[in-house]
């Protein structure tokens, strides 16, 4: 654990330059006409963003998985992924996406009401099964309104907007969006940190966490908000990228002494380098348009995760 | 001292009063749906009951870490979510104290004789290395009481041996220990007081060779029984129930 994050930033650092120069188009700073405007109008805010998202669902996913106490666990659980993309889906709908702060508020106070309905019906102390059912309930509420939000879409023009930004990605992104995202991420992932010693005594179950003195709703607050912040920013700025969430604590986890409260900043970390890496891939394919960020992700996950469901599956059994 | 005072907790406990004191064992038995777990439960401050009091020394119950810091409580299901190291499971129970606690954690993982473990992840222990380990993790909390909710159940006898001489050691130390135990000569046997509940409610209290007579045995379990030996080595021998027990075909009507 004392080495792996030393380890992630320094990866972080290398990789940082590197994204910088890739792309369909690979830059030479000194041969490049407007190299200086490229890079930093285009390229450092995109790639400061991939670090940023990626951040926010790596130390998510950790939480999550360490409240849940079950490495299947996602931050979209909670709902809201789904809440967030929901505000986002009105916004394009009616129209608003003229104005650069119109769609990610719209994201953001979509993001805000599911964390307040969640708080809502965890409100009264509620356990962890019924606060995961709620999240799902939230989550399949959102899913509903924006497929409907997609068929009643007003014109073609719409709905091919909505789509397409439902799928994640990192192609023109400013300044304005790393400034939006950055704190309200920074913010989320010090509140999922606060939360390790709750989450490290749920390794014995829930009854013996409480008798450690953990009040559950303290942690569902901590949670809620840590979780509302990194993703709801997340999905406003980004849209919908998953997989990261899920993946990252998978392949940290060996790295640190397993207890959740060390997993969330490594998971941080190396969810940056991760987006970060495969944002760089999907400018570099030779494709007709670019691959979207959300499709590749997931493209690459699933396969993965099915690997890694296998091998935890052979090592049970043997 | 805890003392409960006429606690009352819907469908599982109604009106048990009973004290509990520093530096003895107690054994809570009884019959299963007895409300055994639940009062150690309301002793241990995780079930708020619905009437009644909860003192500790006199004053109410504290809250949270303060809480935690005095009294230790070992749920019956030994969970152990993620693949911790024994020292780093072991502590966890410094979590109400904000610390470290290295000192504590090395003393604990001492007391139950797994200082040679301490490196190895919790996956590889066998139940009863595991066992001992979740009670070291009690134990390095340093609590006053130490609240055991079927601690040897799923221990063989060595091991079973070994944990009470444990749980003796801390006693003696000047620990309350309260233990849910379904053994009844394990009972009989090592702890300094028994409690015993039926349906709820206190049935008999006192010395475990009062408290555990053939004749409470009789009335609660429905059990004709015979203890055989000599105090402190009691064995006990079953002769035969007297069928479906009373308690059991009143929850299945509730």
């Amino acid at each position: 654990m004392t080495r792996t994050i030393p380890l992630l930033t320094a990866l972080l650092f290398l990789a940082l330059p590197l994204s910088l120069l890739a792309g369909r188009v690979w830059l030479d700073p000194w041969a490049t006409p407007n190299a200086v405007v490229i890079l930093a109008e285009l390229r450092l805010p995109r790639a400061l963003l991939a670090i940023v998202i990626g951040a926010g669902l790596g130390a998510a996913g950790a939480a999550m998985q360490g409240y849940l106490r079950n490495p299947l666990a996602d931050p979209g659980l909670f709902g809201i992924a789904p809440g967030a993309a929901l505000g986002a889906v009105a916004s394009l709908w009616f129209g608003y996406a003229a104005a650069a702060w119109l769609l990610p508020g719209f994201a953001l106070a979509g993001a805000g009401g599911a964390m307040a309905l969640l708080a809502l019906i965890v409100g009264r102390g509620a356990g962890i099964a019924l606060f995961t059912l709620a999240g799902m309930m939230i989550a399949s509420l959102a899913g509903a309104l924006t497929s409907l939000a997609i068929s009643l879409a007003p014109n073609a023009f719409a709905m091919s907007e909505i789509v397409t930004w439902l799928m994640g990605a990192l192609t023109d992104r400013s300044w304005s969006d790393v400034w939006l995202a950055a704190p309200l991420t920074l913010a989320g992932i010090v509140l999922l940190r606060l939360a390790g010693p709750g989450l490290d005594a749920l390794t014995l179950g829930e009854s013996a966490a409480r008798s450690l003195g953990v009040e559950p709703r303290r942690l569902q607050a901590l949670l809620i908000a840590g979780t509302g912040l990194t993703v709801g920013s997340g999905v406003a700025v980004a849209g919908i990228v998953g997989f990261v969430g899920l993946i990252v604590p998978h392949l940290v986890r060996p790295l640190t002494d397993s207890r959740p409260s060390s997993l969330i900043v490594p998971s941080a970390l190396a969810g940056a380098l991760l987006v970060l890496v495969a944002d760089c891939l999907c400018r570099i394919l030779p494709l007709v348009t670019e691959l979207r960020l959300g499709i590749a992700l997931s493209l690459v996950g699933a396969p993965f995760f099915l690997a890694l469901l296998l091998r935890m599956r052979r090592e049970v059994l043997e | 001292m805890i003392e409960v005072n006429s606690v009352a907790v819907r469908n599982r406990l109604g009106a048990v009063t009973a004290a509990f004191e520093r530096g003895r064992i107690t054994a809570i038995c009884g019959p299963n749906g007895a409300g055994k777990s639940t009062l150690l439960q309301v002793l241990a401050g995780l079930v708020e009951p619905e009437a009644g009091k909860v003192r500790l020394d006199g004053a109410r119950l504290p809250r949270g870490r303060e809480r935690a810091r005095r009294i230790g409580y070992l749920p019956q299901v030994g969970e152990v979510a993620w693949d911790l190291s024994v020292a780093r499971l072991v502590a966890l129970g410094r979590l109400p104290h904000g610390d470290r606690g290295e000192v504590q954690v090395a003393e604990a993982l001492a007391a139950v004789d797994l200082a040679a473990l301490a490196g190895r992840p919790v996956s590889t222990l066998s139940g009863g290395e595991r066992a001992r380990a979740l009670l070291a993790r009690v134990l390095a909390g340093e609590p006053q009481w130490i609240l055991a909710d079927e601690p040897l159940a799923a221990l063989d006898l060595l091991h079973q041996l070994a944990l009470l001489a444990h749980l003796r050691a801390a006693s003696d130390a000047g620990t309350g220990v309260v233990l849910v135990l379904h053994d009844l000569a394990l009972a009989m046997n090592h702890a300094d007081r028994v409690l015993v509940l039926e349906r709820g409610r206190l049935a008999a209290e006192g010395a475990p060779e009062e408290a555990l007579s053939e004749a409470v045995i009789a009335r609660v379990w429905g059990v004709a029984a015979r203890w055989l030996g000599e105090p402190g080595a009691r064995a006990l021998v079953a002769e035969g129930g007297r069928g479906p027990h009373p308690s059991s075909a009143n929850r299945l009507r509730r």
